[in-house]
This record gives C-alpha cells, structure tokens and sequence, in this order.
C-alpha cells in the first residue's frame, strides 16, 4: 500500500487509488465538479488542482492522478487557493449570475463552491456566452447557458444507464451538451442526471420553479413504485409531497432512482379517495365513515368465513397486509392472497427472494433472465447487470421476446423449454445467476429452474425478479393460498377485500361485494361496492420488504387528503364493528405483533433465509412462450396512472418523437 | 432546400471504406470513423460540388462503424475540417492568426471582398465560400490560403485577386508560392552556408 503524505498528515492509500482519495483519506475536502466517484474520471474542469511532489512544478489534477508511495501532497498552499480562485473564475466566466431564478439555487455545487473558494468578484467585464435551451423531454429541463461542460450526464448516460443519447457537440467555447438532434431522453434512468448537474444547466421540469430546497421538508422514505426498494427522501412543502430524490444505498439503489420513483409523485395529488364511498342502487355515493362500515357489515352478514376473500395489491406496507391478513382470520377465512401477477411460488420463502442480491448481481459471471425485462420490472437491476457486463464481462441469456437491455444478449428464444437445454456457458460458469421474472414464475418453471445447479456453497444464483413493493413481504407473512388468484376466480367469494387492487381483471368477481381500500379512484375503485379512503406510501409509516427480503422502513412524509386514513387504523376500526378484536392499537404494537410471529420482519436489515432443496415444486417440465409484461413503466399502478408527469412521459417518450431537424451548429 | 437523398458510399469509395477499415485491429473498426467522415465529404464534392456532411452521411458512418450517432456527430462537430453546412465549389480558408495576419491577411482578405466573398458566406452563384481560420502550419510562407485541397503561400492583395479570378474562370491556379519561391526556402537564393554550396 503506497504511503503518502497530505499536509503533513501520513496516510496509507490503497492501491490504485488517486491523489484526490489520499486528500480524502487524510480528511481533506477536494472541491470538484466534474469528478463522481460512480462515473470514470474525466479531468476537465480542472477544480481538484493540488500541489504534488515529486511532479512538474504546477498543480495538478488529482482526481485523475495516481497516488504512488512517498508522495508528498500539499492542498492548503497558496499555490492552490490561487489555482483553484483561477479555475472558479474562468469557469464563471461564462456562467450567468442568475441564482436568483435558478432551481439548482441553494444546492449549487458550483454557488457553494464558488463561496469557499473563489475570489467573490469577477475581472470579466465582456459578454458572455449565451447557449439555446435543449429539449430533453418532459423531465430534464435544461438552461445550458449555466452548462459548465464537466460531461458527468454525458458520461452517465453511456455508463450507467447505457443509453448513448448525450453528448458534447461543438469544441472550445462552443462546445454544448445536447441530445442527439436534441430528441428527448429515452432512458429510464434520466432523472439522475439532474443530481448528477453540480450547476443549474439540467434540473427537474416538473420541479420548476416550485420551491427552494431550504423551505423543504424533508423525510426519508422507501419506493414503492418496484421492488428494488430505493431509498428515497421525500421534499414536501405546505403538506405536500413536492419532490422525491434518492438516498444513498449501496447495498440497494447505490445512488440513483429511476424515473418512475423520481417524477411519479405529483399522482399523490390527482384522483385521490379523500372520502368513503358507498354503492346504492348501482351508483357509488359519497359516505361517512359509519355509513361505510354499517354496509359492509350488512355485507357481511351471514356469509360464511370460507365465503370471503381478500386480494393484496402491489403496494401496499406490510403492517396493512398484517392487519388485513389477522381481519380475515377473525373472519374465519384463509382466502387471502398477493400474487396478482399469476406467479405460483409457496412453501419456502428463498423461492420468492433474489439470491444473488443486488450487489451481489455484479459479480455474476453469467445471468440469464426468464420472461423478465429488468429495464422495466427494475431499471435500477438492470443497472447491476450492465456492471457485471462492463466490469465483470457477465454473459447474459435470456429466454423471453427480445427488448433492448443495453447490453449484449444471447437470446434463447421465446419457449420456456429451453429451461431445460441451457448453454453450459451458464451452466458452468462460477457464479450463475438466474433472474425469473415474478409474473412467469409458474410452477413447471420454478421446478425447473430450482433444479439447476445455482446454489453453491457461498452463493445462491437463484433469483426472482419482483415488480410488487409489497409481494416479498407479503407472501413471507403467508398471504398466499392454494391455487393462487385462479382458485379464486374459479370460486368467486361473496364478499372480497381489496387492498389497493388495481391491476387485476375484477370481472370474475361481478357477483361478489368488494371493499376497496386505498389511495386512488382507478379501476379496483370504479369496480367496488365500498371504498375506504387509505393513505398513498408517502402518507403513512410503512415496512416494505424489498425483493432481496431487505427489510426497510419508510416513514409519514405528509398527512393524507380529507377523510383518508393509514390503511391498517382502517382496518383496524372495521374490524371492531365486525365483531374481531385485532390485539393492537398503534404502530409500534402492530410491529411488536409482526416481529413475533415473523422475527425476521420485526427488524431492518436483509433477511437471508438458507435455499431448501426440498422446497422445490415438482411439476412437469415448462414449454411455451413467456407472459409479457408492460411495455413501459410509466403507468404501472394508480399513482403514476394519476401522474401528469407520467402521462406527458408517454406522449413524448412512448408514443413516438417528433420530427426531426439537420443538427444546427454554432 | 430539400433534404438531400438518404447518403451511401459510391462503389469506387466502397473499396476504399473496406481498404481504410482493414488499417484497424478487429474489433477498433470505430476508430475509422475520422477517415470515413473524410471519405464521406470528398464524396459529396464529388457527387453535387459541395463538400460538407449531410445528417445522412454522419448516420451512415456511425452505423457503418456501429458508433451511437451522437458520437459521430461530436466527432463531426470538433473538427472543423468537416463542413455541417453545404459550402461553395471552392471552400477558400483564409488563415488570421497572428504570422499571417503580421504578413498582410488583412490584404487577402480584402482582395477576397471586393469579388464579393464575405467571411462565413457563400457566394450567390455557389462558387466560392470564404472561411477565416486558425493557423494552417505554413507559417514560413505567410500569408496563406487553402482552397480546397490545395495551399496558396506568399499571398498579396493581387496574387489573391488572381487564384480567385483563375478559379472562377475554371482554370486552377498552380498551388504552393506566389513569389516563386521553392517550399520555404529563402526569398532571393540561399542566405547562410553559401560557401559550402561553392
């Protein structure tokens, strides 16, 4: 391990690592804009200049310079302080002084920067550079007079998300950062590069001019919008959800958010159920609270236990699922289930999780998606996959219609019996990793794929690709029951919950009487005979347990609208009017209830749980094309259905571009 | 103006595209793409007397190279050797850096107004489009121009004056000096070591 010193302090580096690294293993702070530690290093703004020796006798970059033993580093010396006021003042002098109208304002790489570091007055007295806006699309807005040119989206696009659509057209002063022929971004992943801007060149369109990041309240939350889990942080203002940015986790979204999580918010405002509602004479009706209740229990009275039935949507927390689950045992039923998608995995709870993990997807050596798209069911695994790919050189199969990945893919073909005629490249490689789609996770298929040879001794390759925040935490408190949906629509109950159901065909069910809860008037609602107002994730204390079984808790960003109330309270005063005592009163005695029946739920943290080959369905062996599943993903539940933002996504991103024009240059 | 006719290699270019592509190891066929972009816009002279780079042509060398276009459009857009915008039968770059300019551009470029050229424009009937640029690397022989494929040396307002009424007329000037000097020897015979020549 090289040994350098930084201002006097001596400090052990590990190999390969780069002069800035030292600085910071030394506790220095290295001002930088175009430097990401997620991104290669580019050098190019020239903000990170220290003083190296031995070296030439001028600053250098140390981002892009390797640490080597006996350096000597000096990052406090005049020479510096002078070279970095340079380098702020070159770089401002194009930019414009607008703070004022900019969005970017007050969490400005490039205004706090300029604070600590430059000299607060400008010798530029000539006019600067003015660059025309780019139209990006409808969630990237773009002031590129403000650009400073560090290439951290442009580098981003090609790395990360894989999608070479950005690019630095024109060279010197000229240079502009544009989409091709300025086409918007087609990538799922696009909303990082607004993070990623350190000045106010590319910010948030549905955020604009919304708020200023001091007045915004902030809290830390869990997506729900797929099943990775993200870790997000709602902004809210005046008791609403403003933005969602993401939080850093390396065990789950690293530091990005795909565009569904980000920009789906403003749904949380649109076709919300802020009051019960009660059909009568086939028309549904606004109602109280009592009214609600005194109707379903009319409902529900005389129906046998084994008559009624309840449905978990995808969203919802797991202390809601609990409480509904312990609402129809007191009923006398076992018809609960959360497998809305068709999947047929029970039993052992390593059939529904993703053994690799997410991290551990990165140092997969072959992968082979079955009837899954991970760019849709989870942008941000498919960006583990592109790491492995680009990294690790993974070789990825795939058996299923083909969709662009953004990485190469050997296809298998669209039949499911090639399950049982894998390439032995897969076959053999050293850490195999098999990524099942959730939806064509039928029994012939997990006998299949359960038998391969994917769990060895310190790695289980064995995965399930989920797109249902609330499946893995469902299905691990047993919500799940003989059969699946398709013994229920075969068997239609007379009274059905749904939990926030909204992607199922309810026409099986016409005869029955539905209780909806939830957040949103989508399809479950339009269908049902009484609709209890819930409250959307960001409105509630919730536990998600994501699709590697990581427990995570999200909290209470903002309160819900009108009469709306936590989903599980709901559940708990109706069951009181039904005559079933639910043996708690507030959240922390609800978890208390969880954590002892299922212990691994009652805390935070990954809840690895050992393969059991015995668990493994025997079926016969699977044949056919796979399930697909939606085309894209900015209308996978209700909220982002309610979403503006969403729909101007599928106008503008889906639906087809616009005409193009020859590229114009400066 | 139309859109010009989606771009493709002539036959003869063909061979040349596969010759050029075989100068790389297999598998850094992208790093062809400055000959290819080159290849592409002699093609155009060739083909309609103007050389520049349609979109299709940028397009169709990326494709060819299997390089996402907005790369061949950066590469495209930094050298200025490429031509984005259809340009006059004969591109006259006019050097003003500074050797130049101290030599007399000012004069070159004077002699190229009165016949109506104007920096950044072309002529109305097509002929001609005058560039300024930065340095040409001939320095020695100040001031210069090149007009296409080929360098004017030792310039005046009259030497210019002529290549350009030459051109119009259809003939070609003989390119290099203008004082008939060889490449950058001295002006006037050799200035040192003339013993050793005796």
């Amino acid at each position: 391990m090289p040994r350098v010193t930084v201002d006097g302090i001596e400090v052990d580096v590990p190999q390969g690592a780069t002069v800035m690294q030292a600085c910071e293993l030394a506790g220095r702070e290295i001002p930088r804009f175009c430097y990401h530690e997620r991104l290669s290093i580019a050098g190019n703004c020239r903000m990170c200049l220290v003083e190296v020796s031995p070296g030439p006798p001028k600053p250098q970059a140390s981002c892009a310079l390797p640490a080597v033993d006996g350096q000597v580093i000096t990052t406090t010396s005049e020479k510096v302080r002078k070279a970095r006021a340079g380098v702020l003042e070159f770089l401002l002098i194009n930019h414009p002084l607008d703070c004022p109208i900019c969005d970017q304002g007050g969490e400005c790489d490039l205004q706090d920067q300029a604070l600590a570091y430059g000299r607060g007055y400008s010798r530029f007295a000539e006019d600067k550079r003015a660059v025309a806006e780019k139209d990006m699309g409808p969630l990237v807005k773009t002031a590129m007079t403000r650009c400073i040119h560090c290439t951290r989206c442009v580098r981003f696009a090609d790395e990360v998300a894989g999608v070479v659509e950005l690019g630095a057209i024109g060279r010197g002063e000229n240079m502009q950062i544009t989409t091709y022929l300025e086409r918007a971004l087609t990538s799922e992943l696009s909303g990082n590069v607004i993070d990623l801007c350190p000045v106010g060149a590319l910010t948030a369109k549905p955020y604009a001019f919304a708020a200023r990041p001091w007045e915004l309240e902030r809290t830390d939350g869990i997506d729900v919008m797929d099943a990775v889990g993200s870790n997000i942080r709602f902004h809210a203002r005046s008791g609403a959800v403003i933005r969602i940015t993401p939080r850093l986790n390396d065990e789950v979204n690293e530091e990005w958010l795909a565009d569904h999580a980000r920009f789906g918010v403003d749904g949380l405002k649109e076709r919300r159920l802020d009051r019960p509602w009660v059909r009568i004479d086939g028309r549904l009706r606004e109602a109280s609270w009592p009214q609600a209740f005194a109707a379903i229990r009319r409902a529900l009275s005389g129906v046998e236990g084994s008559d009624v039935a309840a449905l978990v949507g995808d969203l919802a927390a797991l202390e809601e699922i609990v409480a509904l689950k312990d609402l129809l045992t007191g009923l006398g039923s076992a018809r609960i289930e959360c497998r809305l998608d068709g999947a047929e995995y029970a039993g052992h709870p390593a059939l529904w999780r993703l053994g690799p993990t997410l991290a551990g997807l990165e140092t997969a050596d072959a992968i082979l998606l079955v009837g899954a798209n991970p760019r849709v069911d989870g942008p941000l695994v498919n960006t583990r996959i592109r790491k492995a790919v680009r990294y690790g050189g993974a070789d990825v199969f795939r058996i299923g219609a083909p969709a662009d990945l953004t990485v190469p893919v050997t296809e298998l073909g669209d039949d499911l019996a090639a399950l049982t005629r894998l390439p032995t490249a897969f076959l053999e490689a050293r850490r195999p990793a098999l990524l099942l789609g959730s939806r064509n996770a039928t029994l012939p298929v997990l006998a299949a794929a359960g038998r391969l040879p994917l769990p060895r001794d310190d790695w289980n390759g064995f995965g399930v690709l989920h797109t249902a925040a609330s499946r893995v935490g469902a299905m691990d408190v047993g919500c799940h029951m003989a059969g699946g949906l398709a013994a229920l629509t075969r068997q239609p109950p007379r009274v059905l919950f749904l939990l926030g159901v909204d992607e199922v065909d309810l026409r099986p069910f016409t005869g029955a009487f539905l209780i909806y809860v939830g957040s949103h008037g989508d399809r479950g609602a339009a269908a049902a005979n009484v609709v209890l107002p819930g409250a959307a994730w960001a409105e509630k204390p919730g536990t998600y347990v994501n699709l590697e079984g990581r427990v995570q808790r999200s909290l209470r960003a903002v309160f819900p609208p009108g009469d709306a109330r936590e989903d599980w309270t709901i559940l708990r005063a109706l069951a009181d009017v039904l005559g079933v005592r639910l043996p708690y009163d507030d959240l922390g005695a609800l978890r208390a209830r969880i954590a002892a029946e299922w212990p691994h739920l009652g805390r935070p943290g990954l809840s690895t749980l050992p393969w059991d080959p015995a668990a493994v369905p025997a079926a016969p062996p699977p044949s056919g094309p796979t399930r697909p599943g939606p085309a894209h993903l900015y209308a996978l539940n209700p909220i982002l259905r309610a979403s503006p933002t969403m729909q101007a996504c599928i106008a503008s991103i889906v639906e087809g571009q616009g005409a193009v024009a020859e590229p114009v240059v400066a | 103006m139309s859109a010009p006719p989606p771009f493709r290699f002539s036959a003869r270019n063909e061979a040349e595209v596969q010759r050029i592509l075989a100068r790389y190891p297999e598998g850094r066929q992208a790093s062809a793409i400055l000959p290819l972009l080159w290849l592409a816009q002699y093609q155009m002279r060739e083909e309609t007397g103007s050389a520049w780079l349609p979109r299709s042509a940028i397009e169709h060398v990326a494709d060819r190279l299997g390089v996402p276009r907005i790369r061949a459009l950066e590469v495209a857009t930094f050298y200025t050797m490429f031509n984005l915008k259809p340009v006059g039968r004969f591109h006259v770059q006019v050097c003003g850096t500074t050797p130049c300019w101290l030599r007399g551009s000012d004069e070159v470029f004077r002699a190229c107004l009165v016949r109506g050229l104007r920096k950044g424009e072309t002529t109305p009937d097509g002929l001609f489009t005058l560039s300024e640029v930065e340095c040409l690397g001939a320095c020695a022989n100040a001031p210069v121009a090149q007009i296409n494929d080929d360098t004017y040396e030792d310039l005046d307002f009259v030497a210019m004056g002529r290549i350009l009424d030459e051109l119009a007329a259809g003939r070609t000037p003989p390119p290099g000096s203008q004082i008939g000097r060889q490449a950058s020897c001295p002006d006037g015979g050799p200035t040192t070591l003339k013993d050793l020549v005796a």
